[in-house]
């Protein structure tokens, strides 16, 4: 043990600052004394061999050596006990590391071509920072806009792909308040390595004063606002804004052209068009679509309708 | 001595060999000679290793500084996508098998030739054909998108990956023909009483390799095929946007591309025993495990991928399983190596170039296995992964299994190949420098990954400058090393000694049962085989007082190889 203890204080692995990090850090020590001894041992032998055992006359030819079958069972069955003992181990760090605390404290966590964007339970968004409480658990539910991200905190020892379509999750428990450095460690284009974000843990109390501090200021720009409503009120799972064809009509030059609807009259999308059609979806049906928009959106604020209006005007 | 050598001269001159029986460039490149087959692979992949390794030294360099040095990112993500296709796909995987395989394993199973020597030269070409159409893409428009081609920045990179992913499908077939062609090789044409517990462990480690070749290839080939069909028909397989799974392509990815690990190592690890058993005149210890775990792994090693997706989102279950099923692959592998330790033991231990470069491999491989150990293991595997520390790990896997082990049997069997010795000397320096600078190139990026480098990045953060420094002077000191070889095979080749027929005192058929350079057809008369391939004591033709066609010309030792007391 007194080794590992020495181990311990090498400067092969980064701060740890997770509750999770000790752990995998133990795990590692193990690991590398027992490789450390096992690799001494085969190559001290060989190079003892080679020194003892050179050749001495040309034509020399050593005895056969009689097999001994204790020893090449011994030398199967030590090494597949202490790689189970390593396997089991680290089973267990792996399913601590993966199984979120119930009362997780959840943030949301968008990669995207080439940056991190975080969205907090009020609402509050980051770009390429992420703040966190030290010492409660928190949860991130991460998904990507584009190609396959991971999102990797090495102080904190967790790692997690981050995919298109798809949600994975990752948790950790910061232990102390401070910076640290987010990775992309999935290949994913130009600026892969340009990927980088922080961790800021702040002290528990501290960080629910960020966090309301950071909230959206009332004089965020229409459009800015709408082009946030999209994604967050995930209009854009039926709506495109590129063109491309999707269960509801794009919003790509949408505004102030005709529309056709379902009874064969024609309206020209104007304001008041897009008004009723966000908060009484069942109002105009467009041609060829069918009438499967979520009547919810009657509870948006006069504010938040403008905002959407807005941004929608802008999709020429 | 000298009158041996003298002697050597002269029938030199007047024997009929496989490279002066027709001379011409038509006679090579529609030889059906399986040994001018392995020289001709040879060029190729020496070639492909030469542009492979100026990338690395590129991408090395780039790295000696954070920041833009010497070219732009994107750049960037072309040479370390290409210094790994290249690697990987027109030099490892072809390297022992084509080359060595090609020229040493009918001799070493007492034939005249492998079983289909037409379709032999046919997978050169494929090879080349591949190889070419690889080129046409990379030439054209790059390649930025790692060897692993994850979807979906693969389907979505205007870079040439279907003209890339089309040349590797070609390569394909070269590799599937030349495992089909081992393999029937090894069961139809053994010489008389050469048994399979009496097959050389080299021919064993082909003969497993093979395997794989067959079995996992058209993996690789179909998943590559659906691929740029997605790319180009836009189908909706592997793209997200089009309803695809993106973790299906590294399903199917990995599938093949573990196996084709084995491909590169197995037949490394033939080498490998070939080497120990020569030179310290021993069988090797367990010669039956040796062989047969061969087989076993390239079995167990389609079971295996995915170990590559502990953080992909695939589930806990699969990721305990093939935690597991890792473990299990890595225990023979390890005992491998104990077994190569012991059958030093009470050896007669010659310490020429080949031994070194495998006593090279008993250093560098073990670190290869132990850091897999850690990568394998779930929780530890999740902070390394993706890391430097996986890139150190991979080349000391597969530089120590396909470079060392490639470059230790050239220089074993060069003398057979080529009828010259080289300078020992030079061809220690080199091997030296060589097993230096790997470790100095390599060895600090397991440390750069365990503290969280990331791998396939154009910059990093300036903690990480003195061991990339590091790292990058010992990708020269490596490049030296290299330079070296070539230097010394080159000069071998045209001032070379003359070499006897069995300048080692190896037991195996190509060194006893043929001349200085074999035959076109390697043998007069077809051996009969009496012995185990490493039962030196029973092999009189060895030290001159046998009958074989080796003429029983004695070891003769290079005079500045005198055995030492
Ligand atoms: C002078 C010797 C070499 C040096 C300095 C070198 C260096 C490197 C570096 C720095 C990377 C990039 C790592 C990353 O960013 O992920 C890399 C990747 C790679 N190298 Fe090497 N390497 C050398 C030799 C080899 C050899 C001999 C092979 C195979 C025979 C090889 C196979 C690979 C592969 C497959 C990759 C992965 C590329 C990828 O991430 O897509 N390398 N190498
Ligand atoms: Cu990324």
């Amino acid at each position: 043990m007194s080794g590992m203890i020495l181990l311990q204080n090498t400067a092969w692995l980064p701060e740890a600052a997770s509750s999770i990090a000790p752990e995998v850090d133990s795990l590692f020590h193990f690991w590398t004394l027992v490789s450390a001894i096992i690799f001494v041992g085969v190559v001290g032998a060989m190079t003892f061999f080679v020194v003892r055992y050179r050749r001495r006359r040309r034509d020399e030819v050593p005895e056969p050596v009689k097999e001994k079958k204790v020893v090449e069972l011994a030398w199967i069955v030590v090494p597949t006990i202490l790689v189970l003992i390593v396997f089991a181990w680290g089973f267990r760090v792996y399913i601590k590391m993966y199984t979120a605390p119930p009362d997780a404290y959840e943030i949301l966590v968008h990669g995207y071509q080439w940056y991190w964007e975080f969205e907090y339970p009020n609402g509050v968004k980051t770009t390429n920072e992420l703040h966190v409480p030290a010492g409660q658990p928190v949860k991130l539910r991460m998904t990507s806009a584009d190609v396959i991200h991971s999102f990797y905190v090495p102080a904190f020892r967790v790692k997690q792909d981050v995919l298109p379509d798809r949600y994975s999750s990752l948790w950790f428990e910061a232990t102390k308040p401070g910076e640290y450095t987010v990775f992309c460690t999935e290949y994913c284009g130009t600026q892969h390595s340009g990927m980088l974000a922080r961790v800021i843990v702040h002290p528990r109390e501290e960080f629910e004063q960020w966090l309301e501090s950071a909230g959206i200021p009332e004089d965020m720009p229409l459009a800015e606002l709408g082009a946030r409503l999209y994604r967050e009120k995930a209009c854009f799972s039926c709506h495109s804004i590129d063109g491309s064809p999707s269960v509801g009509p794009t919003f790509k030059g949408l505004y102030g052209h005709e529309v056709e609807l379902e009874d064969g009259s024609t309206v020209i999308a104007d304001e008041n068009y897009l008004r009723e059609s966000i908060l009484q979806p069942g109002a105009k049906i467009v041609k060829g679509y069918p009438n499967v928009m979520p009547a919810s959106y009657a509870s948006l604020s006069e504010r938040e309708v403008a905002a959407l209006i807005e941004f929608i005007k802008q999709q020429q | 001595m000298a009158t041996q050598t003298i002697a050597a001269q002269k029938t030199a001159q007047s024997e009929i060999n496989y490279l002066n029986h027709a001379r011409g460039l038509k006679s090579w490149l529609l030889t059906l000679d399986h040994k001018r087959i392995g020289i001709l692979y040879l060029i190729s992949v020496v070639f492909f290793f030469i542009v492979g390794g100026i990338l690395a030294l590129l991408i090395r360099a780039e790295l000696f500084e954070p920041g833009q040095t010497l070219m732009t990112a994107d750049t960037y993500n072309h040479i370390f996508t290409l210094h790994g296709a290249i690697m990987i796909f027109l030099f490892l995987i072809p390297a022992v098998p084509a080359v060595l395989g090609n020229f040493a394993l009918p001799i070493m199973i007492g034939a005249k030739d492998v079983a289909f020597p037409r379709l032999n030269l046919a997978s050169w070409y494929i090879f080349w054909l591949g190889a070419l159409t690889m080129l046409v893409g990379i030439v054209t428009s790059g390649l930025d998108t790692g060897w692993t081609f994850y979807t979906p920045y693969s389907t979505m990179t205007s870079s040439g990956v279907t003209w890339v992913v089309l040349g590797i499908f070609i390569l394909g077939f070269s590799s599937i023909l030349t495992g089909l062609n081992f393999i029937v090789t090894v069961h139809k044409m053994r010489a008389p009483g050469l048994t399979w517990s009496r097959l050389p462990l080299f021919v064993w480690g082909l003969y497993a390799t093979s395997i794989v070749q067959i079995l996992a290839t058209p993996v690789l080939g179909i998943t590559l095929l659906l691929l740029a069909l997605e790319r180009i028909l836009k189908i909706g397989i592997f793209d997200p946007a089009l309803g695809g799974d993106p973790i299906l392509f590294q399903h199917f990815f990995w599938f093949y591309s573990h196996p084709a690990v084995y491909i590169m190592i197995l037949p490394a690890f033939g080498v490998i025993s070939e080497l120990i058993g020569t030179f310290s005149r021993k069988g090797i210890f367990g010669y039956k495990f040796v062989a047969l775990s061969s087989v076993a792994i390239a079995f167990l090693g389609f079971l295996v991928w995915g170990h590559h997706m502990f953080v992909s989102g695939q589930s806990a279950t699969a990721a305990t399983v093939f935690s597991l099923l890792t473990f299990l692959i890595g225990v023979p592998t390890g005992v491998k190596v104990l077994n190569w330790v012991a059958s030093l033991y009470r050896g007669s231990i010659w310490l020429r170039t080949p031994l070194l470069y495998a006593l090279a491999f008993l250093f560098v491989f073990p670190i290869g296995g132990f850091t897999g150990i850690a990568l394998g293991t779930l929780g530890l595997d999740v902070p390394l992964h993706d890391t430097y520390f996986v890139v150190a790990h991979f080349h000391y896997v597969m530089v120590s299994g396909g470079l060392l082990a490639f470059l230790g049997g050239l220089h074993y069997w060069w003398p057979k190949m080529f009828g010259r010795l080289y300078n020992e000397k030079l061809a220690q320096i080199a091997a030296l420098l060589i097993f230096v600078g790997f470790n100095v190139t390599f060895f600090p990026q397991f440390i750069l990954g365990t503290q969280g480098m990331p791998r396939r990045y154009f910059d990093y953060v300036p903690e990480f400058t003195t061991l990339h420094q590091l790292s990058t002077v010992g990708s020269w000191i490596l490049g030296l090393g290299l330079l070296l070889v070539a230097v010394c095979l080159l000069h071998s080749l045209f001032k070379g000694q003359l070499a006897p027929a069995n300048p080692w005192g190896a037991g195996t058929l190509e060194w006893t049962h043929t001349g200085r350079l074999p035959s076109p057809h390697n043998f007069e008369r077809t051996p009969v085989v009496t012995r185990g391939p490493y039962d030196y004591h029973l092999a009189e033709e060895i030290f001159g007082n046998g009958h074989g066609d080796g003429g029983g010309t004695p070891a003769v030792i290079p005079a500045q190889g005198q055995a030492q007391s």
